[in-house]
């Protein structure tokens, strides 16, 4: 469990003050994948470094698995990091040290016993798909597997908190689906709250169950995240959610649009169950109209199924006024438009 | 070529380089790698961020190291004298070496810690790890590498300020190429001098610089 509340932050540099965060409340149960998304200056990396106090609050207070860290001394502070993993965008590892070593250091500072140390990290070196690199340097792997290594560092110590900040930024597409894949399995697996910080959707899209948005050090959205996509209310959250899902008519199916003056447009969403069913068919079916699909999307979220469609109804009036009381009897959102 | 030096004189000579260079840089290392690790985690933003210990021992550096080494061998010979009880030989002038060259280890291993990658100390203190354990585990080992190279500039710094260690008596191949040398113009002994101080310079610069690589992984 992961608290902030009413947390402000100020850097002070040189006279000139810069309010970093601002007012941020937020909360992450225990097994959450919360997601934490925002341009860059957003105060993301304040926000995560916060939780484990490499940078103290202002004003507000943080808690983690209900212990408030603020109030800790030096000492105390310590052990709760040992329980808290942190994960990096450029991975941070000793280069002079092999792989094995780079995972064995938070069981050597917690004096481990040599053949514990060997037993946990060969362990973990299996569960992140490492066990042929253990005599490895750092230097040898490529990105992903530099990833792997502090993943596996992280999770020595058997954290229940796991915080990372732009795991996955500096990784390309195919590499960093395959580190959210194990990001995920860690969650299933171990139960581990995970804070995520990115800048990339398809980060959230692929991992989060919360996702909260950031801007100017506030947050301007937060909640589930199949809310959050399917009903994006704050300007940039509606920003962030159109590079991963495109509901925008393409230019050359608005210039055909004129030709038909008689007809109505609508724009249908679609959450769930509903999303699979043959819904289109039926409203064919029952009704005497014609159904022209402008453009249709479909996105999984969740193991859940979003869709968004834009149709175009041709016929009578009436005929068309109960064709969306049928859509919206199936559990269909439907909004008639005017102009695209 | 006609000499006045015996091959006795030399070899005496080489030796009290070698024990000049090697107490000095001993001793050095062992005031001067601590200084270099205080400045470095004092320093405002490190990690055991102190004004008044940084405040103070950083200008102090600063003023040691702006002398000279032939003022600084004259200024404290009362002090060499207390250490010692001798102002001159060999070991009066290792004193004066060690007071010269430590201070510029400290800023060299400073230097080589600054290098240290931040995101390194970052984890290390999201690890929990004391002080001490960052030092020790963490910013150390990262700067091995680099600091066998800062070594190697100590060394070849000291060797020079050897040279000039004769005003005192400290004897040494420095000593031997002014006074056989330069002041009766034994062409034959400046070429050896030269010679043998090249040698000692490039074999160090070369062994450092392959431990260094080692260090480094670079191999
Ligand atoms: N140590 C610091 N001193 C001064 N300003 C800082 C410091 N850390 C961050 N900031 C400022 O706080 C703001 C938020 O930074 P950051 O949290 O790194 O954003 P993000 O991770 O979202 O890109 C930026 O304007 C940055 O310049
Ligand atoms: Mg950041």
């Amino acid at each position: 469990m992961i608290e902030l509340r009413d947390v402000y932050k100020t850097f002070e540099r040189k006279g000139v003050s810069h309010e970093a965060l601002r007012g941020v409340n937020l909360k992450a149960e225990k097994g959450d994948i919360f997601g934490v998304i925002g341009f860059s200056g957003a105060g993301k990396s304040t926000l995560i470094r916060l939780i484990n106090h490499l940078e103290k609050p202002t004003r507000g207070h943080v808690f983690v698995d209900g212990e408030p860290l603020d109030r800790y001394g030096v000492k105390q502070l310590r052990e709760a990091r040992k329980r808290i993993g942190m994960i990096f965008q450029h991975f941070n590892l000793l280069e002079t040290r092999t792989v094995f070593d780079n995972v064995a250091i938070p069981l050597v500072l917690l004096k481990k016993s040599k053949k514990e140390i060997r037993e946990r990290v060969t362990e973990l070196l299996e569960f992140t798909g490492l066990s042929d690199k253990a005599r490895n340097y750092p230097k040898e792997l490529s990105g992903g597997q530099k990833q792997r290594v502090g993943i596996a560092r992280a999770l020595a110590s058997n954290p229940s908190i796991l915080l990372c900040d732009e795991a996955t930024s500096a990784l390309d597409p195919q590499t960093t689906r395959s580190i959210l894949d194990l990001l995920k399995r860690i969650n299933e697996q171990y139960g581990i709250t995970m804070l995520v910080v990115t800048h990339e959707m398809s980060v959230i899209q692929q991992i989060c169950n919360k996702v909260a948005v950031m801007e100017n050090g506030e947050i301007v959205e937060q909640g589930n995240v199949l809310d959050v996509f399917g009903d994006p209310r704050h300007p940039t959250t509606q920003n962030f959610v159109r590079t991963v899902i495109h509901n925008e008519v393409p230019g050359s199916v608005l210039q055909t649009l004129n030709a038909e003056p008689e007809s109505r447009l609508f724009k249908l969403k679609f959450v769930g169950p509903s999303a699979s069913e043959p819904i289109i068919d039926g409203l064919i079916r029952r009704h005497d109209l014609k159904v022209n699909i402008l453009f249709a999307n479909m996105t999984e979220i969740q193991k859940t199924t979003l869709g968004h469609m834009i149709i175009q109804l041709d016929g009578a009036a009436p005929v068309i006024d109960r064709a969306a009381e049928y859509l919206a009897g199936q559990g269909v959102q439907i909004e008639e438009v005017k102009s695209l | 070529m006609n000499t006045s030096i015996t091959s006795d004189q030399l070899f005496r000579a080489l030796k009290e380089t070698l024990t000049m260079v090697g107490f000095s840089l001993f001793f050095a290392s062992l005031i001067g790698i601590p200084i270099g690790i205080l400045l470095v985690v004092t320093r405002p933003g490190g990690i055991l961020a102190n004004k008044w210990v940084y405040g103070i021992l950083n200008p102090v550096i600063n003023v040691v190291r702006s002398l000279p080494f032939i003022i600084l061998l004259v200024a404290i010979i009362p002090f060499t004298r207390l250490i010692v009880h001798t102002s001159v030989g060999t070991s009066a002038a290792i004193v004066p070496l060690i007071l010269y060259i430590a201070p510029y280890i400290g800023r060299l291993v400073e230097n080589s810690l600054l290098e240290v990658n931040p995101g390194i100390l970052e984890a290390a203190e999201a690890m929990g790890a004391t002080p001490f354990q960052v030092i020790w585990y963490f910013l150390l080992p990262e700067a091995f590498g680099s600091l066998i190279l800062t070594m190697t500039t100590a060394t070849i710094g000291l060797i020079g300020a050897t040279a000039m260690a004769g005003t005192v008596g400290g004897g040494g191949i420095g000593d031997l190429a002014i006074s056989y040398g330069y002041q009766r113009f034994d062409t034959f002994v400046i070429l050896v001098t030269v010679a043998i101080l090249v040698a000692f310079v490039q074999g160090i610069q070369s062994v450092g610089n392959r431990l260094a690589r080692k260090a480094r992984r670079e191999s």
